[in-house]
């Protein structure tokens, strides 16, 4: 293993260089690569992970994995995609091929524990609705008994289906298809009357749709999904950059500060919270094992939580999706950094 | 050089790592020690893993509810039961599509292979075109093909084809009645077994007395009408017990009545006819393989051109063909795991949806292995049973 030997003198050199706290296996690998690997939604899902035509990827995960990139290298560009469906995700990240997986992942026990991940944040909270034709005529989910339902395999969607038809008495045929683009596609043949998925899933689909305004999406909302970055268990010093580069956007959102008054505040803000965010004052960078100007530079490259959800999500997009439970829960919404103390 | 000559009176015995045998087996050992440590190594690492990150391990999951529904269920099956039950409802579909499948691919193969040697231009050109166009594409993108295009064009349940009394077909399904069986369906049931045996009989008797006295008896006409009269009649006695039952068409969908889903139709169909052009190759090499002289032979004994198939060529061209056939019985098995692509419930299918959910890949995989790899030792088992009952007959 004299490999391993040479890396971990190196990692003491670098310890004695830069002093750097130690750090866990996938950190000291990201640094070693010079790049993050992060596992993303394969289809598309325009506004949360989506390629354009010259192999660009944006969406509201996306700036997730160019935050991690940013913190760790100053540069939002070391980014590797793994585009995965729902049922690929979590082996790719238990057996190590991505080092984060940044894509519309429902936090629940079971993943949380005896899947062997660590969920570290939740970007965006969700819950599950349904979408059918209007010709169908449907006003509530509750008149869908015996409906043939469109739904992807390997996620809680699946699972909430039962659950919701179960316990209002109500059959339902499951039509399971592994990506949501042959769902899509089955969906609008007309093979199912119902396609269900995380709210955020099916306003996002229907902008994929060769009509979208001939569906509807139904009132009820039957769970809760909130989404979020996961990295392997046991992975902490990892864990904590991954969610710490989360925090710091949603705090930066807080605040006030955005991609175009950093600099300025960065020079001037007398405000202590500011000035320990951006690195001026205190030490985080190096608790966490990352350059002082982490944030700073996550702040400057992507912009806070708001600006990547209005430029991926928001008023001026196709999606037109309102903030409400991702709003800053100074405006009565959920998301709420921990203090950067 | 003349080395090898041997030296007379027995000669020096050479040291012993000169010596073959002790090197062969010495180079073994160390290959075997080399592969267990190997093994030894990947499964202490997994575990290591597993356990580091807190992965759970062990079969009890099979017991643990479920939670998923399954569009197909030819058993009793929702979402209250266990996981080992969903991993018995995938293997049922894989069985069920392969076997549907395994049946028609073999028609179609046999009226291929048949068809591509026909004396008739037109009919020969056919089969060498659907032989050669369906072998060269894909298997994936023909079921695709059949399941997004083909079937998604089937109109929605409000306009459905109507097939004749209480039957119908629209993008949900091929819909047919379904048969009640009432009170007195024992009496009919046993008219029907009473009929078969009856047509057995009279089949070993025909082959007997034509073996015997070279006369020929009209076994097929008789066994039909056997076939059919004794039921009927078992069926009238009984007081017409069964009764069918009609798919009707509700808000949603059409309830009641048997269902065939789409995605069931588009595998048999991408399947069968896949691997149909495969068979008809075999077929026709299989007859091909019989020396011309037993056509000769048999038309110098005035046989008919269909006798001479039936009767000379297809019994001796059944020895090439059944080995090579049974390999593609496996592969349309093992194919069957494409139904991932097209929401067919199979085995390969249930089994990922069960990974995903419980995120127990090395135990998912294991039995994912084990059970395709009975499910290929049970085909080839019985067709190599086949085979040998084929090659006694032939003397
Ligand atoms: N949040 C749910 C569902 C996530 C999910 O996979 N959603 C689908 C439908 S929007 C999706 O992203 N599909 C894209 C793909 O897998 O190709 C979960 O974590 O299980």
């Amino acid at each position: 293993m004299r490999l391993s030997t040479v890396f971990a003198a190196a990692s003491v050199m670098a310890l004695a260089a830069g002093g750097q706290a130690l750090a866990g296996p996938t950190f000291d690998a990201v640094r070693e690569k010079g790049f993050v690997q992060c596992g993303v939604n394969g289809s598309g899902l325009p506004g949360f992970a989506s390629v354009d035509d010259k192999g660009e990827w944006s969406g509201l995960d996306i700036d997730l994995c160019k935050a991690v990139a940013a913190a760790v290298f100053g540069d939002a560009s070391k980014v590797k995609y793994t585009p995965l469906t729902a049922k690929e995700r979590f082996t790719a990240l238990q057996s190590g091929e991505i080092d984060m997986l940044s894509r519309n992942t429902t936090w629940t026990l079971t993943r949380d524990t005896a899947l062997g991940l660590d969920f570290v944040g939740v970007n965006y909270y969700d819950g599950q609705g349904f979408m059918v034709p209007k010709s169908l005529g449907v006003k509530s989910a509750l008149e869908l008994d015996g409906a043939s339902v469109c739904v992807q395999t390997g996620t809680t969607t699946e699972l909430n289906l039962a659950d919701f038809f179960r316990a209002n008495n109500m059959s339902y045929e499951p039509v399971v298809f592994e990506t949501n683009d042959e769902l899509i596609g089955a969906f609008q043949a007309g093979r199912c009357d119902v396609f269900t998925t995380d709210q955020s899933g099916l306003y996002s689909s229907r902008t994929k749709f060769e009509n979208p305004d001939d569906f509807v999406v139904l009132p009820e909302v039957i769970s809760k999904e909130p989404l979020g970055p996961v990295v392997r268990h046991g992975d902490n010093e990892w864990g904590d950059v991954v969610r710490w580069s989360l925090y710091a956007m949603i705090e930066a959102e807080e605040y006030g500060v955005t991609s175009e008054n950093v600099d300025e505040l960065k020079a001037n803000s007398t405000n202590p919270t500011v000035r320990r965010l951006l690195g001026v004052e205190g030490e985080f960078g190096k608790a966490l094992g990352l350059p002082a100007d982490w944030a700073y530079q996550i702040i400057k490259q992507i912009g806070n939580y708001g600006e990547s959800f209005e430029r991926n999500l928001g008023e001026n997009t196709p999606l037109k999706i309102k903030r409400g439970l991702n709003d800053l829960w100074t405006r009565g919404g959920l998301q709420y950094a921990m203090p950067f103390r | 050089m003349a080395a090898a000559a041997p030296r007379p009176g027995g000669g020096r015995r050479t040291v012993f790592w000169n010596d073959p045998r002790v090197r062969a087996i010495f180079a073994q050992t160390v290959v075997l020690l080399l592969v267990i440590a190997g093994v030894a190594y990947l499964v202490n690492n997994t575990i290591a893993n597993r356990e580091r990150l807190g992965v759970a391990s062990g079969f009890d999951f099979l017991r643990q509810v479920a939670g998923f529904d399954i569009s197909q269920t030819l058993i009793d099956y929702d979402r209250t039961f266990s996981y080992g039950r969903a991993f018995v409802v995938g293997l049922i579909n894989t069985f069920y599509v392969a076997v549907v499948g395994i049946v028609l691919a073999t028609v179609i193969g046999f009226l291929m292979g048949v068809a591509r040697l026909s004396s008739n231009w037109l009919v020969a050109k056919v089969a060498d075109a659907y032989v050669e166009i369906v072998r060269n594409i894909p298997l994936l993108l023909q079921l695709i093909v059949w399941y997004f295009v083909v079937l998604a064009g089937l109109p929605a349940p409000r306009e459905s084809i109507a097939l004749g009394e209480g039957a119908f077909l629209n993008i949900r399904g091929l819909f047919l009645p379904k048969p009640v069986f009432g009170e007195g369906t024992a009496i009919f049931l046993a008219a029907v077994g009473l009929a078969v045996i009856a047509v057995i009989v009279l089949g070993r008797w025909a082959r007997r007395r034509f073996e015997a006295t070279g006369q020929p008896f009209p076994v097929f006409w008789t066994a039909l009408a056997i076939l059919l009269a004794v039921p009927a009649l078992g069926y009238l006695l009984a007081g017409m017990p069964i009764s069918f039952e009609y798919p009707k068409l509700g808000k949603f969908r059409i309830s009641g009545g048997l269902v065939m889903l789409p995605e069931f139709m588009a595998m048999v169909a991408g399947l069968s006819i896949y691997t149909g052009a495969f068979i008809a190759e075999i077929v026709r090499a299989g007859i091909l393989a019989i020396p011309k002289g037993q056509w000769e032979a048999a038309q110098a004994l005035g046989l008919s051109r269909g006798q001479t198939l039936r009767l000379i060529i297809i019994p001796q061209a059944l020895r090439v063909i059944i080995p090579p056939q049974t390999s593609q019985y496996l592969n349309l098995t093992k194919n069957s795991s494409l139904g991932v692509a097209i929401a067919y419930p199979d085995f390969f299918n249930v089994a990922g949806t069960i990974n995903n959910q419980t995120g127990q890949a090395v135990e998912v995989i294991a039995i994912t292995m084990a059970v395709y790899l009975s499910l290929s030792l049970t085909i080839s088992a019985f067709m190599n049973w086949y085979n040998a009952r084929m090659a006694l007959v032939e003397r």
